[in-house]
């Protein structure tokens, strides 16, 4: 097991962290460490956890009714599952992509400008630069920088999910969370997102939810490895891939490689 | 018999009576169109009716139907879509909710004659309005207010959850989730079902007899004064509406063009109501396409 | 990063105004059925609590003469009528609206719908005074000419009313075959079974409680339409001997009488009486749906 309570807390952690849905608990005591300007990735078969996990970093899980969440999850010393959390303010430090692209039905510019323009940036000029540096941090200002006006639902899939990156880093956030962000993409389109993913890291944290193997081993700096809620085996992505400590992980890897 | 003829017997009688009903509709719009444009003309449609002598027009029994729809709309989509969202985004499953859903089901299933009463009782009675256009109004909005409610919920239950995920993510409030993401995805389909109501508004004659009136004042459509009691504006006069000039001019009737002004104020109806079946369809593809920007739908 | 939730932030106001709005349209909701059913219920009962007439002498008394020296206010040929009308209405439009649903979902699926939903819907957006018109000047001269009696009554009025509620009938039960899951049909058709014994055998039952509900909610609305009865049924307040004779409904008493009595009167009170039998009646209609609904879940 990695590091679990430590008298040293990283910035940004989860603590014993369990969340129920009534009496089920779909998550068991789980402490991970995100460290800064690394990918962790996190694995397991499905229905092990790993997505409700992830929801509940920025509590997206709150929006579910009858789901409660035990435990802490540690930001720069703040403990942000504690009740009178501004949510709201929270998930604006928190960036969130989802498997299915999901941009809004509005244009590819008003889906970037529209977060800053609420959280308070004013003038068209700022918002021009915002639109054009997250377009371009998401690799996708030269495909679509004539025709910001256009409908975002015009684009194709993997132009989308990029999009909605660039939508999620127009809010300057300090932590991305992707759930499966390639996994409904073709080829191409997910050899780009893994890109984006690695030049990414440099400025924030990303958390993962992958289903491919490979994709974990090529873009995580950490794995973590989920089974029935429990957290199995974390450690640095090559020794989990390499020399995993536990047997089931070993299995799970494999059976995925072979 | 042998299964196979039976089967051919059965499929012919279920195709022959769906055809009945085409044929139905056709014979209706057929017959009313037919008994009625050729009674239709500028005059009729514009000038004030006559009650013994023939020639009596329409006009201002088309005027208060337009005016009282616009009214009822007015005070009914504001309150459609604030109930509706709540039912929809905000309503968690429980005991309130199911509650809320029952009134709302039991109210559209009143009788509008009993909404009527309800009208005449309350409205015109105890507030003192008397027989009038807002009174009319009022009563239209209780018939139309579960309609419109049940319009929004669905507009907005039909919009993909991941909007609302996606601006969650970006530290939206819920509130402008509501307004700025989920609703302009939702317009259409209120729109859509907005216009058909007001169509169903715009024929309906039993919820206003008692409420709206069956008398209109002579009006004076250069007074635009809507303090004035013959100016058309004026929410405070009675107004019989087209439809419920229909049933007055069928039972009580005794100008000697009753029948013909009866089919000719038939058609006019039928084809408002056409109309609105046709911007219905017409105004939610495009604003579809304004709102979402996109050239294609998908 | 500040996080605590002290200070008041735009998007606690946003939602805030969000949530005082909704509130408002839902309590508005809430305030409108309450005193509907307040109102019309303590309207209704002062024929009974101010002594002029019991109960049972209403319900199931024969002889309506309100304005004789020695008033009756027997209301049962009102409540046969209303049940009569549906009744018959239901059986003419139930198969009529079965067989288009089939058409639609189960014969001809892509062209059917197409055809048969346009249709559906304008027959549904015809206004009841325009079904009315059409019955007095089309069905009752049909059946005057072709029938005994004198064309208004029973049967014109059901006629007119099968019409009214096909399109109910009909949308609920082709929803209903359409969300019926297709492996059900597939294993009916692999076993050898036509269609005809597919549908009988497999398609109806399964979907029976949701045909009944449209069934019930086509009901509904007959029970409780007023004007285009009203205009066709003859209205003379006797318990109808045979289909083709004159007789009344609740509606049809309610509209014609309500104008003509004074508030507070015997006459008036016991029209409210039937006002209150019509609110009843919703409620049982409503609870029907309802426990079919619950049966469909299942």
């Amino acid at each position: 097991m990695g590091t679990s309570a430590t008298a040293v807390r990283e910035s940004f952690q989860t603590e014993d962290l369990s969340i129920f849905y009534g009496t089920y608990e779909a998550v068991k005591g789980i402490s991970l460490p995100f460290a800064e300007n690394t990918v962790t990735a996190l694995i397991g078969p499905s229905g092990c956890g790993k997505s409700t996990f992830l929801r509940s970093l920025n509590r997206m899980n709150d929006e579910i009714s009858g789901s409660t969440t035990k435990g802490s999850i540690w930001i720069d010393g703040v403990d942000i599952n504690a009740s009178g959390t501004d949510v709201i303010k929270l998930r604006q430090k928190i960036g969130m992509v989802w498997q299915k692209p999901n941009p809004f039905y509005k244009s590819i510019y008003d889906n970037i400008a529209f977060g800053p323009k609420y959280h308070g940036v004013k003038g068209k000029k700022a918002l021009d630069e915002i639109v054009e540096s997250s377009l371009r941090k998401a690799a996708l200002w030269d495909e679509v920088k004539d025709r910001l006006k256009d409908s975002a639902l015009a684009l194709s899939g993997g132009q989308q999910q990029r999009l909605c990156i660039a939508r999620a880093l127009s809010v300057n956030p300090q932590i991305l969370l992707l759930d499966e962000p390639a996994s409904a993409l073709d080829p191409v389109s997910t050899g780009k997102v893994e890109e984006l993913i690695k030049e990414l890291k440099e400025e924030l944290r990303i958390v993962i939810v992958t289903h491919n193997m490979q994709q974990a081993a090529r873009i995580s700096d950490y794995t973590a490895y989920f089974y029935l809620g429990s957290l199995v085996e974390y450690d640095k992505t090559d020794k989990v891939f390499t020399n995993p400590e536990n047997q089931m992980t070993q299995e799970y890897i494999m059976g995925r490689f072979g | 018999m042998k299964p196979r003829t039976v089967n051919k017997i059965a499929t012919s009688l279920i195709v022959f009576f769906a055809l009945l009903i085409v044929a139905i509709l056709v014979g209706l719009l057929g017959y009313i169109l037919f008994r009625g444009l050729s009674h239709i003309s500028w005059d009729f449609l514009f000038s004030a009716p006559q009650k013994i002598r023939a020639g009596g027009g329409i006009g201002p029994q088309l005027f208060n139907s337009l005016f009282l729809l616009v009214l009822t709309l007015i005070i009914t989509v504001p309150l459609g879509l604030g109930a509706g969202i709540y039912m929809a985004e905000y309503a968690r499953p429980g005991k309130i909710t199911g509650f809320i859903r029952l009134i709302v089901e039991v109210l559209s299933s009143f009788p509008s004659i009993v909404v009527g009463l309800f009208g005449l009782l309350l409205i015109v009675n105890y507030f003192n309005l008397g027989f009038s256009l807002i009174s009319g109004a009022l009563a239209l909005t209780v018939f139309n207010l579960p309609l419109m409610v049940r319009i929004t919920e669905q507009a907005f239950r039909s919009v993909p959850k991941q909007q609302k995920e996606a601006g969650f993510a970006l530290g939206l409030s819920k509130w402008k989730i509501v307004t700025s993401v989920l609703f302009p995805v939702a317009l259409p389909t209120i729109i859509t079902g907005t216009i058909l109501s007001a169509g169903r508004v715009f024929g309906e004659a039993a919820a206003l007899m008692f409420t709206a009136g069956m008398s209109s004042p002579r009006l004076d459509f250069t007074n635009w004064n809507p303090l004035s009691p013959n100016s058309p504006l004026n929410p405070f006069r009675p107004a019989e509406t087209l439809a419920v000039h229909i049933w007055k001019v069928n039972s009580e009737g005794i100008a000697p063009d009753a029948a013909q002004i009866a089919a000719g104020a038939s058609a006019v109806l039928v084809i408002m109501v056409l109309i609105f079946n046709l911007a219905a369809r017409y105004f939610g593809r495009f604003i579809y396409r304004k709102l979402t920007a996109s050239k294609r739908m998908n | 990063m500040k996080l605590k939730n002290s200070r008041i932030e735009k998007h606690h106001i946003e939602d805030f105004v969000g949530r005082t709005y909704m509130s408002f349209c839902v309590l508005l909701l809430i305030t409108i059925i309450v005193s509907m059913v307040y109102f019309v219920a303590s309207k209704g009962i002062s024929t009974f609590t101010s002594g002029d007439v019991s109960v049972t002498d209403f319900l199931f008394g024969t002889k309506w003469s309100p304005e004789a020296d020695t008033p009756s206010f027997g209301a049962f040929p009102f409540i046969t009528g209303s049940f009569l009308v549906t009744l018959l209405a239901a059986l003419i439009a139930s198969p009529l609206s079965l067989c288009a649903a089939l058409f639609m979902t189960e014969i001809v699926p892509g062209w059917g719908k197409k055809l048969l939903q346009p249709v559906i819907e304008l027959l549904a957006g015809i206004p009841s005074v325009v079904y009315g018109f059409i019955g007095l000047s089309v069905i009752v001269p049909f059946l005057r000419n072709n029938l005994p009696g004198q064309g208004i009554g029973v049967a014109a009025g059901a006629l007119v009313l099968s019409v009214m509620i096909l399109p109910t009938i009909t949308s609920v039960a082709a929803d209903a075959l359409a969300s019926l899951p297709q492996n059900l049909k597939e294993s009916s058709y692999a076993l050898g079974a036509t269609r005809w014994q597919t549908i009988s055998r497999v398609i109806i039952p399964t979907t029976f409680p949701a045909i009944m509900t449209g069934i019930v909610l086509g009901m509904a609305r007959a029970f409780g339409e007023a004007l285009a009865v009203q205009m066709v049924i003859g209205n003379a307040p006797f318990v109808p001997k045979s289909l083709f004779e004159s007789a009344s409904t609740l509606t049809s008493v309610i509209t014609l009488g309500m104008g003509n009595t004074t508030m507070g009167s015997a006459h008036n009170n016991a029209l409210w009486s039937m006002a209150l039998v019509l609110m009843l009646m919703t409620f049982v209609f409503v609870f029907f749906v309802r426990l079919l609904e619950r049966r469909n879940k299942i």
